[in-house]
């Protein structure tokens, strides 16, 4: 009986409504969070710091604002791509032409903007239901790629393909190093977590489930449908940009925009897809997988041949991929978060089962 | 059952309401008038229109014509997040819950309109919206309580068995404190003590929370037992209006129910 909720009893609601109700995941919190905190930076190299932990953060984060919109309020869309590119288009533009704004308040008028263009793109959800939206959104990306590879104003007037960016300072302290790199990422995603967590619990998440699941019902009792929608859109798409703006600033240290193409739009469906619809926990469990599988098969074949071709490996990789999300799709739609909720309940009742 | 409560005025009056599907007139100038606190029940053959009467009370439907005076304003059509707001609110015939969220969070839902707390507090959790969640926290378990849903409280509601779904449902409408509450077959598919159960659930909100009541039922016996009015619908015409004995008797009624081969007659 290591996990279980007898003995706890919630003397409130206040405590039942805790962001964490029960003791051993307040307790798992806290540990993951000083791991990420002081045991990465102190202990870990430049490669896990750089290459592993910083995408997954960026990554997990943009899961996070198309699990809002997908998974939370029911609206399919493949232009999250394009909306990480706004805001990476949308910080650098800021960072180059108004250096005075620091650099935080820079990512916050980026994922501003980003919400915005969500926005406009969002209203033809108003009449335009699953298969057909994702059409349209599908637009959105290949109009924002376009856009943003045809007009040199927003490449700072050159025609060239990747800019560096500049460098930041926060809070008078310049980021330099991959630690800190990685420290202003993880300050911003814990931040933007919790206030996600804290936005799917309370009534603005009902809404968005409610439209998700029954639009019709959802109407009748006050929840208008348009305005959710479009909050839905502006809120993931709000996550999409200060994901793309920390992508290019904090990972690839370079704007480009065949760095926010559709396959990155598929890949954080994906990450939702096997990490769990409708799960913030979920969306940093497929942001993990998704970034850690290619590495795991390198080093493995690798390891068995110097002869396997690389494009055997792109290739093995998306075959894996699309087992997996045909997998999840079939056999536990809720992902990976599932998965992990069923274990701790068998943990609740171990060792007697029922 | 009912003595002793006082029936008020008109709370909701129709006039002339008619609706057509195409060639199928789902209703041909109905009129009748709901008073407050008592409980109508609209009763009728199958396809009679019930259904469709209550589409258009909560303005799911626009009539063709006919209006509707909801405490004294008139209108011909408003959207249902309208009818919310003036405090009309209502159940399906084909349980309408939100599958994927549990029994708390469906009743959560029906308090939309009461909560008022903007995106920024509620993404910090903090100060007044945490505030608002527990004031609406503490609603929500009142109602959970009345319905005796303590157990299933966290339990998806996708999960739960018909007559559970049904009596969260009755708790999502609740939980919008409504002047008017509409009902559509809420006992439909249920065994004998759910039905008991559910009778003493709409009793129980009517005489207590003083809630006008407008119920479409088949079975007889409950109607008899609880309404205090009952309107007669027949091919999407009105063909009675009056105390559920007088209706009983009317030659009109006994025609329709053995006009048409139908189980609850
Ligand atoms: N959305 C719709 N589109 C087309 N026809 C409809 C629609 N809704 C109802 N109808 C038709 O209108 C008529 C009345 O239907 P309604 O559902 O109101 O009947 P009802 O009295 O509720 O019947 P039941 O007892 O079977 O629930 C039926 O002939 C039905 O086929
Ligand atoms: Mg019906």
């Amino acid at each position: 009986m290591l996990y279980r909720e007898a003995g706890q009893f919630k003397t409130s609601y206040d405590a039942d409504m805790a962001i964490f109700p029960i003791a051993q995941d307040r307790w798992g919190m806290i540990a993951i969070v000083v791991i990420a905190v002081v045991i990465i930076p102190l202990f870990t190299s430049d490669y896990i710091m750089g290459s592993l932990m910083i995408p997954f953060l960026i990554w997990g984060l943009s899961a996070i604002g198309l699990n809002i919109l997908t998974g939370y309020a029911g609206q399919l869309s493949l232009g999250h791509g394009g909306f990480m590119a706004v805001g990476g288009f949308a910080a650098y533009n800021l960072a180059v032409r108004v250096p005075e704004i620091p650099i935080l308040g820079t990512f916050i008028i980026a994922g501003l903007i980003a919400a915005a263009v969500g926005v406009v793109f969002g209203l033809p959800s108003l009449r335009i239901k699953g298969f057909y939206l994702a059409v349209t959104t599908l637009a959105a990306q290949f109009f924002i790629e376009w856009v943003f590879a045809n007009f040199p104003w927003f490449t700072g007037g050159t025609m060239s393909m990747t800019l560096d960016t500049p460098s930041m300072v926060v809070f008078g302290y310049a980021i330099e190093s991959t630690r800190d790199h990685y420290l202003l990422t993880l300050g911003i995603v814990l931040v933007l977590t919790l206030a996600a967590k804290n936005m799917v619990r309370s009534q603005l998440g009902r809404a968005w489930m409610a439209i998700r699941d029954m639009d019709v019902a959802a109407e009748v009792i006050g929840i208008r449908p348009l305005r959710t929608k479009l909050t839905a859109f502006a809120v993931s798409s709000f996550y999409a940009g200060v994901a793309g703006a920390l992508y290019a600033f904090a990972f690839l240290k370079s704007l480009d925009i065949t760095a926010y193409d559709l396959f990155r739009s598929f890949l954080v469906l994906f990450m939702i897809i096997i990490g769990g619809l409708g799960s913030i926990l979920g969306s940093f469990l497929g942001a993990a997988f998704i970034i850690l599988l290619p590495i795991f098969i390198n080093v493995v074949a690798h390891n068995f041949s110097d002869q396997i071709k690389p494009d055997f490996i792109t290739n093995a990789e998306l075959m894996i991929f699309g087992g997996l999300i045909i997998f999840f799709l079939i056999v536990e739609p809720f992902g990976l978060a599932r998965l992990w909720m069923t274990a701790k309940e068998k943990l609740r009742l171990w060792p007697f089962p029922h | 059952m009912t003595n002793g409560k006082s029936i008020g005025d008109t709370l909701l009056r129709v006039d002339d309401v008619s609706v057509s599907f195409g060639a199928v007139a789902a209703l041909t100038d109905v009129s009748f008038e709901i008073r407050e606190r008592e409980i109508l029940a609209i009763i009728g053959p199958n396809g009679a229109g019930k259904t469709t009467m209550l589409n258009v009370l909560n303005g799911v439907y626009q009539p063709d014509h006919g209006t509707m005076t909801f405490n004294d304003r008139t209108y011909t059509r408003m959207r249902p997040s309208e009818a919310a707001e003036h405090g009309i609110a209502r159940t399906f015939q084909n349980v309408a819950l939100f599958r994927g969220m549990t029994t708390l969070d469906n009743i959560f839902t029906g308090r939309t309109l009461k909560m008022k707390s903007n995106l920024f507090m509620q993404a910090i959790y903090w100060g007044p919206a945490q505030k608002v969640e527990r004031e609406h926290r503490q609603a929500v378990e009142r109602i959970i309580d009345f319905l005796e849903i303590e157990e299933i409280r966290k339990v998806p509601v996708g999960r739960l068995p018909y007559g559970l779904q049904k009596r969260v449902e009755l708790g999502r409408a609740l939980a919008a404190e409504p002047k008017l509450l509409l009902l559509d077959e809420p006992m439909a598919g249920m065994n004998l003590e759910e039905k008991e159960d559910m009778c003493r659930f709409i009793l129980d909100v009517n005489e207590e929370f003083g809630t006008t009541i407008a119920l479409i039922e088949h079975d007889m016996g409950v109607v008899m037992d609880i309404s205090d009015r009952v309107v007669v619908l027949d091919y999407g015409r009105k063909i009675a209006d009056g105390h559920p004995d007088v209706v009983r008797q009317d030659s009109a009624v006994i025609d329709a129910y053995l006009g048409v081969a139908h189980d609850a007659a």
